[in-house]
């Protein structure tokens, strides 16, 4: 009897364990395909919605959804006289790497779509630019990233080390050279952008006369900090500064872990790089008050656009949601290509869309931002300090969008070289200046 | 030798996490031999269960909120138990001596836990709740009425089926009411916050910083140590569980009920999972993907220490967080300044968490070249399986 009851518990389980399944993959489709268009153009959207990463990538689809949305309701891209419906084909990156470089063939040979926005770690557009490359497709990626690439087939719409790291660097030593030392304690999580992003950080204390007295990793995801809490105090018994380049579940216990030792912002000022508005959610604004970041664009910016873009993402997603940097910018690459095509006149021709693409502006939520001939776009810079509503407070504001320049200036490797798309020449995208 | 003294405390807060988590694993791998790839959730559902808690006792503020975290310790080990007792008689019982299928069954368990708390809503909950009780009833039903009929089976199968399309349905509708469609959770991380008198540092031994919850988690994990090691030797029961582990047949003959034996096992280990679950909220972040960055170190741990053995598994514990923090804060630096140049290269390289960590399974490696049972293998019979 026994035996049979849980025999039949069992297959109860399985039964609802199916169930939850086909609903979560359920659900969606429709839609009204009204009149009023002359056509559809499809765009591909590629980000994790599965996996680790499905935490930060899902606001990316969720941001670009929104843009589209906003662009049908207006009418539709106009190319050439007629009106286009565009139609996203949404695809599940996985946070797994080579999937995305199999999702993006997909999306170019079986769906035919116009352009491609996606990817979110520095690794998933690593897998994704042999096949634009050799499909002579176009990507458009939308995070900071660690620069040291120019792909004649990627925009790149987040900030390069000269648009967040290195104003962060000079506004730390501004700050705090003076009564801390120009020394500073590195610590990021164990891949390709943490540990370029520190190689350039340290080239640059090297060149204004300061000192990197530490540097550790953490494996992505562990959330073990004590030996590095003990390294820390070692080297600044008294104080010093900190920048963070940790991504993901190791901020949380960073920062839990820090404020039981002892180790507090008045004492030890803390820059991150990867931590926005949503992160500062999950981490506890109790823990990261008093903290920096550098972002291109905050919540909390006080101009008509940037409250727009909130109050009309917090509409259509809920009140409770918040904007940050990443999501700026990927709303901002939908407009960037929409314009450029309809400036183009055509969507199918990419060799003519990527030429238009040069100097196209947009007034993006942040202010007005260009693209590039390097292929990335302007940013403003900011730098603003954790509150405790969650929040930042502005410190530091560029006003305008600084130019992008990829290929680092204070890495010797790279020292002296430049991309420039619209040089007619074989290495355009890596040349002695 | 205060460098000495910070870095045991720094090697016993390491280790204690270690061993909170492994605790319940030692007992659910140790005693009943199965493999529970799902242990890492059962914490994730322990962290879930705090944020509730927390949740609940937020808006009375004060010194109420205050005392949330004891209230949420002993609520993760009820409800992490009971679903461990649920989970046991319904699937791990069917697969004892089977630790291949266990293994697999378990980690579906897991990513069904994991993908049940991103997406679970009242909807679904309901759903769910309509589906498998309209299963039970058709089920009841046929029973009754062609229970001896060759095609029994198909047509109970059949009726499953058909709640299955039930349950979903339930769900679809309930989904339209936009109040319960909303998840509880979601995908996203959640925030736990530590009470005040946990945050902050408790005052200094000398110049060694005392902070509050890495002492609060050594208290605790000692204290369920000793807690587990008077439940499986003093109590009635830890006999009895010791004694079907020992000869199952010959226990199940001297009318111990080895089924419930099992099934408390099972909670046990559970329970501590989600204790463990709860008190890790303290140090790091909380999102369904919790259980993934316990689970291989929990392992390691029981390895190391040897299956079935408590002992081991507290000495593997405390060895792996205190070299992991000997090495990984290079302290040898600072203890011998003057070593030769080669040595001093390889200690600076392994000086990372990065690189600690690779020199911890290193260690793990070779240890088991020489003692492939780890440091206290069991004795005499072995586990039945």
């Amino acid at each position: 009897m026994v035996q049979n009851l849980s025999r039949r518990l069992f297959a109860g389980l399985a039964a609802s364990a199916v169930s939850i399944t086909l609903v979560s993959c359920g659900g969606g489709g429709g839609g009204d395909s009204a009149g009023k268009f002359d056509g559809e153009v499809k765009v591909g959207i590629l980000h994790s919605l599965s996996g680790t990463m499905a935490i930060s990538e899902t606001t990316l689809k969720e941001v670009e959804e929104m843009a589209i949305k906003e662009i049908n309701d207006a009418g539709g891209v106009k190319v050439g006289g007629k009106s286009f419906k565009i139609v996203p084909v949404i695809e599940d990156g996985a946070s797994d790497w080579p999937t995305f470089a199999e999702k993006s063939q997909k999306l170019i040979d079986s769906d035919k779509v116009a352009v491609v926005f996606g990817g979110w770690t520095s690794a998933s557009r690593k897998a994704m630019l042999p096949v634009y490359e050799s499909k002579n497709h176009m990507l458009f990626y939308p995070i900071q990233y660690e620069g040291q690439e120019c792909s004649r087939n990627i925009f790149y719409t987040g900030a390069v080390p000269n648009q967040q790291a290195e104003p962060a660097v000079d506004w730390l030593m501004k700050t705090y050279g003076d009564k801390l030392g120009k020394k500073v304690y590195l610590v990021g999580s164990d891949y390709v952008y943490p540990r370029t992003a520190n190689t350039i950080i340290k080239e640059q204390m090297k060149a204004l006369g300061g000192e990197t007295v530490g540097e550790d990793y953490i494996p992505l995801g562990n959330t073990e900090v004590a030996p590095i809490i003990a390294k820390i105090k070692k080297a600044f018994p008294d104080g010093g500064i900190i920048i963070n380049t940790l991504n993901g579940d190791s901020n949380v216990a960073l920062f839990k872990q820090f404020k039981a030792a002892g180790i507090d912002p008045a004492k030890y000022p803390i820059m991150s790089f990867s931590i926005a508005e949503e992160e500062i959610r999950q981490i506890g604004p109790e823990y990261t008050t008093g903290t920096y970041a550098a972002w291109n664009f905050f919540m909390s910016l006080d101009t008509p656009a940037s409250k727009k873009f909130t109050s009309d993402f917090q509409a259509m997603y809920g009140a409770d949601r918040v904007t940050g940097d990443p999501a700026e910018s990927a709303y901002n690459m939908v407009y960037l290509w929409k314009n450029a095509i309809e400036k183009a006149g055509t969507f199918e021709d990419l060799d003519k869309v990527r030429k238009t693409m040069i100097g196209i502006k947009f007034a993006a939520p942040q202010g007005e931002i260009e693209m590039f001939p390097n292929h990335h776009t302007s940013e403003r810079v900011l730098i603003g300090e954790a509150e405790a509503s969650g929040q930042f407070k502005i410190l530091e504001d560029s006003k305008k969008a600084i130019p992008p320049i990829p290929w680092n200036q204070f890495v010797p490797e790279t020292k002296g070289f430049t991309c420039d798309w619209t040089k007619d020449r074989p290495d355009a995208g890596k040349f002695k200046m | 030798m205060e460098l000495f003294f910070s870095q045991i405390l720094d090697g016993l807060s390491i280790g204690s996490v270690l061993l909170l988590a492994a605790t319940g694993l030692a007992i659910v791998f140790g005693l009943m031999g199965v493999i529970n790839l799902a242990h890492g959730e059962f914490m994730m559902l322990g962290a879930y269960v705090t944020y509730v808690v927390q949740s609940v006792f937020k808006p009375m503020g004060g010194v109420i909120f205050q005392l949330y975290f004891p209230v949420s310790l002993v609520l993760a080990f009820i409800v992490t138990g009971l679903i461990g007792v649920l989970l046991e008689r319904t699937l791990i019982r069917q697969l004892y001596g089977r630790p291949l299928e266990t293994l697999l069954a378990t980690w579906g368990v897991s990513l069904i836990l994991i993908q049940l708390i991103r997406s679970v809503s009242t909807a679904m909950m309901l759903g769910i709740i309509v589906g498998v009780a309209a299963g039970l009833l058709v089920s009841k039903l046929l029973r009754a009425k062609f229970s001896l009929k060759p095609f029994f089976t198909y047509l109970n199968g059949l009726g499953w089926a058909l709640s299955i399309v039930i349950g979903l349905i339930a769900v679809n509708v309930f989904d339209q009411v936009r109040p319960l469609a909303k998840p509880w959770f979601g995908p996203r991380n959640i925030d736990v916050t530590a009470p005040k008198w946990l945050q902050g540092s408790w005052g200094m031994i000398g110049t060694i910083e005392l902070p509050g919850l890495r002492i609060f988690i050594i208290l605790l994990s000692a204290l369920l140590l000793l807690a587990t090691y008077w439940f499986l030797n003093k109590s009635v029961w830890g006999l009895r569980i010791r004694a079907v582990t020992q000869n199952r047949q010959m226990s199940n003959c001297l009318g111990i009920p080895t089924d419930r034996v099992d099934s408390i096992t099972f909670g046990i280990g559970s329970g501590l999972a989600g204790v463990a679950g709860c008190a890790i909220t303290l140090l790091g972040s909380v999102g369904p993907n919790l259980g993934a960055a316990y689970i291989v170190s929990c392992f390691m741990v029981i390895v190391l220490g040897g299956v079935g053995n408590l002992l081991g598994t507290v000495i593997a514990a405390m060895l792996l967080g205190i070299i992991q923090s000997v090495i990984g804060s290079g302290t040898l630096l600072t203890i011998f300044p003057d070593m030769p140049a080669a040595a001093r290269g390889v200690t600076e390289f392994f000086a990372t968490t990065s690189m600690s960590l690779v020199l911890v399974f290193i260690f793990i490696i070779v240890f088991l070249q020489f003692r492939p049972n780890g440091m206290f293998p069991q004795k005499g019979r072995s586990v039945d399986a």
